[in-house]
């Protein structure tokens, strides 16, 4: 269980106010998707990713990215309660999306660097921290439903 | 994982405006070290790590001027750090986890400092090459 202090609530909605969603969502998928290109392997049908300006230039990446973005701003808003704020995404990465919830690590650090080149100075030692432990407890509640099917032990994903 | 010919371009050029402020980039990646993954202070228990720390500044100083030879070095990483591989296996015997989160730190602070340089091909190509770097310090390690 993820716990944050007030300076540490305080220094994430700061910056998150100042934040346009929209393009730090395309920039961050985008980026995702050209430094770690293995993870173009869920975009199949998102048309040209032939290039790091295709990718960050495609439609389908930056609208994508906002609705990611857009999901994580929630995170922001229940930080105290994390799992079950992405409890219903949870299930569906794992049983619709099939996604391999080491992903959301390289997500959530793309996304701390974006922030820190979009915000430069303002993102100090203490914002990147603050950051850091945010993006961690994204990750660990979408992996938190992780089941995948039948396992060995039927009822064991409670 | 080699690097490419447009991969090195990129490395070199970035490293040349990082030699000009190599310590203070040096200190700072360290200190986003020690504040987002405390536990990476466990392998420094004989440091004075406060903010301005001479020994921290001295530690930060080395880790760059280190990642500055393997950049001078592109074409044979191996060999330029292979003292430097020794020492990681037999004497630090950092657990290699950790070379991804300083990896993490130092290009953070790289793009907070060049934004007009730390394009998506710029991100991508130092990610590759601080990846090829910590598997040279680690490849010794059994």
């Amino acid at each position: 269980m993820v716990h944050f202090t007030a300076e540490e609530k305080a220094a994430v909605t700061s910056l998150w106010s100042k934040i346009n969603v929209e393009e730090t969502g395309g920039e961050a998928l985008g980026r995702l998707l050209v430094v770690y290109p293995w993870t173009q392997r869920f975009f199949d049908s998102f048309g040209n990713l032939s290039s790091p300006s295709a990718i960050l230039g495609n439609p389908k990446v930056k609208a994508h990215g906002k609705k990611v973005l857009t999901s994580f701003g929630d995170a922001i808003k229940n930080m105290d309660n994390l799992k079950t704020a992405f409890a219903k995404l949870s299930e569906l990465h794992c049983d619709k999306l099939h996604v391999d919830p080491e992903n959301f690590k390289l997500l959530g650090n793309v996304l701390v660097c974006v922030l820190a080149h979009n915000f430069d100075k303002e993102f100090t030692l203490q914002v990147q921290a603050a950051y850091q432990k945010v993006v961690a407890g994204v990750a660990n509640a979408l992996a938190h439903k992780y089941h995948c099917g039948p396992g060995l032990f039927p009822d064991n994903h409670k | 994982m080699s690097l490419t010919k447009t991969e090195r371009t990129l490395i070199v050029s970035m490293w040349a405006k990082i030699s000009t402020q190599a310590d203070t980039i040096g200190t700072e990646t360290l200190e986003r070290l020690f504040l987002s993954y405390p536990q990476t202070k466990t392998y420094f228990p004989h440091f004075d790590l406060h903010p301005g720390s001479a020994q921290l500044q001295a530690h930060g100083s080395k880790v760059v001027a280190a990642v500055g030879d393997a950049a001078k070095n592109i074409d044979n990483i191996g060999a330029a750090l292979s003292k430097l591989s020794e020492l990681h296996a037999y004497v630090l015997r950092v657990d290699p986890v950790n070379f991804k989160l300083l990896s993490h730190c130092l290009l953070v602070t790289l793009a907070a400092r060049f934004p007009a340089d730390f394009t998506a091909e710029a991100h991508a190509a130092w990610d590759k090459f601080l990846a090829v770097v910590s598997s040279v310090l680690t490849e010794k390690y059994r």
